[in-house]
């Protein structure tokens, strides 16, 4: 009734198919990239929602401090600087609360068969951190044609534009593994829901989202240089708004931040099933 | 069923394992082998460690000592290999509630490095085998208990593994979704050859389904062998159930489950809707 299985699967469980470690790497990140989207397609309205927000901080903040004239910008409409800042503040906000995903798992015992299978935890976790990227980057893209349709200037150079995409990318797959990381701490999806409110803030003022570094006290200032948010947004003001920026340093940094983030966080991914 | 070092090597060699969380002893020296193409049942009540037991065979929990070889490899400086030759179901019912049945299983197919060209007809297939393809479409959240457990099933067989895992595999289910279960396990028994180790508290189900048993009761295996060697070593009249009382005490049968479980299925169970 049931049938035999059709399909030849010679070699399937032969555990001498042992695949080189990056190959897997690349594999699982796909995978967990593919998930992501799948779950986006079956659920939009956090697409929506998380749009909010940002949209606020670029009509209210942005056109009121434009008329002000009280920020330094460089030259630019207050807009256009604030802008990159927004974006990535949006790509922010979705990869620190994606702790809450994996939690969510471990409760559904969900985690527990994916690390039954045969994925090492670096490359679940790095999976996982990419997959939140793919997220992130639909979020960020939704405020960059918000933005546009402010009055944003953006040039449209398209190989600027595939940078900007692996900045948004690395940066939030470092917030995410940030979020991972704490996740793997408290165990618990309320307390990683406090942490994750408690730190956004002071993320994003300890960053040169709506103001310079220049005009910072000396402490914020010392405080923002191990900030990543202050990379990833001086990166993207450089690729999508042509100021000057320091796109080695910044992506030095961000590549740094996701390897630790990574190796961190998979260092506790076992505490969630034990 | 003699079993020699040339021809195949068991499929679980469990040796002298030992697990302690804090100051429990979940699992105590047990030891015992699941031979190729056997169905073999590890039965106790609430407590008893055999989930425990389970989570060190299938490399998700390092013993604190003993051995776990599964088809000749070791389970803790093996894991790759070893999970690559297993099937897991866990005791919760844990399938992607926010994907749909075909993408839950997909998503194992990649897990498992199932070449691209086969994963579709793979899927589809794994899908069709535990009868559930006209659901494929749907989100996980709307199925019922009996075809999350039969997705589960689909989802470890992906890569017609060697040995199959279940961790209570019809627990919470009502008597037609626990046939239909128990049908197509023991199918793929039939067609593929695969071993099976499982663990159930439902004696009924443990006496018809298993080739040998092995009671477990604080941690330990308290005896082992077919389900007739067990009955007859109590007495002529004797049922699996008059075994379990005499090797683990009057009052285990209904002891109730831990609290943690009972959430924890509930929990499940309303998830899923
Ligand atoms: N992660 C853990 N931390 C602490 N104690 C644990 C943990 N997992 C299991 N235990 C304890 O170990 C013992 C054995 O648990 P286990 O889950 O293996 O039993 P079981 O036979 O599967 O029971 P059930 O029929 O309820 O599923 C129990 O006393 C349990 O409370
Ligand atoms: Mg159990």
């Amino acid at each position: 009734m049931y049938g035999q299985f059709a399909v030849p699967r010679a070699g399937w469980a032969d555990p001498g198919r042992a695949a080189a470690w990056w190959r897997l790497l690349v594999s699982r990140i796909l995978t967990f990239c593919w998930v992501e989207v799948a779950k986006i397609r079956h659920d939009r309205t956090e697409l929506y929602t998380r749009a909010i927000q940002p949209a606020l901080w670029l009509v209210i903040f942005g056109e009121t401090f434009s008329a002000l004239h009280a920020i330094p910008s460089g030259g630019r409409p207050y807009l256009d600087f604030m802008a990159p800042g927004v974006i990535a503040q949006s790509a922010l906000f979705v990869a620190i609360f994606y702790g809450i995903q994996i939690i969510w798992e471990r409760d559904a015992g969900i985690l527990t068969k994916l690390l039954a299978t045969p994925t090492p935890a670096a490359a679940l976790i790095a999976g996982k951190a990419f997959g939140a990227s793919v997220r992130s980057l639909l979020q960020a893209s939704v405020v960059v044609v918000l933005s546009a349709l402010l009055g944003v200037h953006m040039p449209l150079n398209p190989l600027n534009y595939a940078v900007a995409i692996v900045v948004i990318v690395l940066g939030a797959a470092f917030f995410s593994t940030l979020s991972l990381t704490i996740a793997g701490i408290v165990l618990n999806r309320d307390r990683l829901m406090g942490i994750g409110q408690a730190i956004t803030m002071p993320l994003f003022f300890a960053s040169n989202a709506l103001y310079p570094i220049s005009v910072m006290p000396w402490w914020l200032q010392t405080l923002s240089t191990i900030n990543p948010l202050r990379y990833e947004i001086d990166a993207l003001r450089g690729l999508l708004i042509g100021t000057p920026s320091n796109l080695p340093e910044d992506f030095a940094v961000l590549v740094v931040a996701c390897v630790l983030g990574i190796t961190t966080s998979s260092r506790l991914l076992r505490r969630l099933t034990q | 069923m003699p079993v020699t070092e040339e021809s195949e090597p068991l499929a679980v060699e469990a040796i002298d394992i030992s697990k302690r969380f804090k100051d429990v002893v979940a699992v105590d020296r047990v030891s015992f082998e699941v031979r190729p193409g056997e169905v073999f049942g590890l039965l106790g009540p609430n407590g008893a460690g055999k989930t425990t037991t389970i989570r060190v065979l299938v490399t998700l929990l390092p013993p604190d000592s003993g051995q776990a070889r599964i088809f000749g490899l070791d389970a803790v400086s093996q894991t790759m290999a070893v999970r690559r030759l297993i099937g897991y179901v866990p005791q919760q019912l844990s399938a992607d509630g926010s994907l749909t049945g075909w993408e839950n299983v997909m998503l194992f197919a990649r897990l498992y490095d199932l070449p691209r060209r086969n994963r579709k007809a793979a899927v589809a297939e794994s899908l069709e085998l535990m009868g559930i393809a006209d659901a494929r479409d749907r989100l996980v959240s709307t199925y019922s208990g009996g075809m999350v457990r039969r997705l589960e099933l689909a989802q470890a067989l992906i890569n017609r593994p060697r040995l199959l895992v279940l961790d209570e595999p019809t627990i919470g289910l009502d008597p037609i979704a626990r046939t239909e279960v128990w049908e197509r396990v023991l199918s793929l028994r039939q067609e593929a050859g695969t071993s099976i180790l499982l663990t159930t508290h439902y004696m009924e189900e443990a006496d018809q389904l298993c080739d040998r048993l092995a009671l477990m009761h604080h941690g330990r295996i308290q005896a082992s062998g077919t389900p007739a060697e067990l009955k007859a070593s109590i007495g002529a009249e004797a049922t699996l159930e008059d075994v379990f009382r005499h090797y683990a005490g009057e009052h285990l049968v209904d002891e109730g489950g831990s609290f943690k479980d009972v959430r924890a299925v509930r929990r499940t169970a309303r998830r899923l809707g």
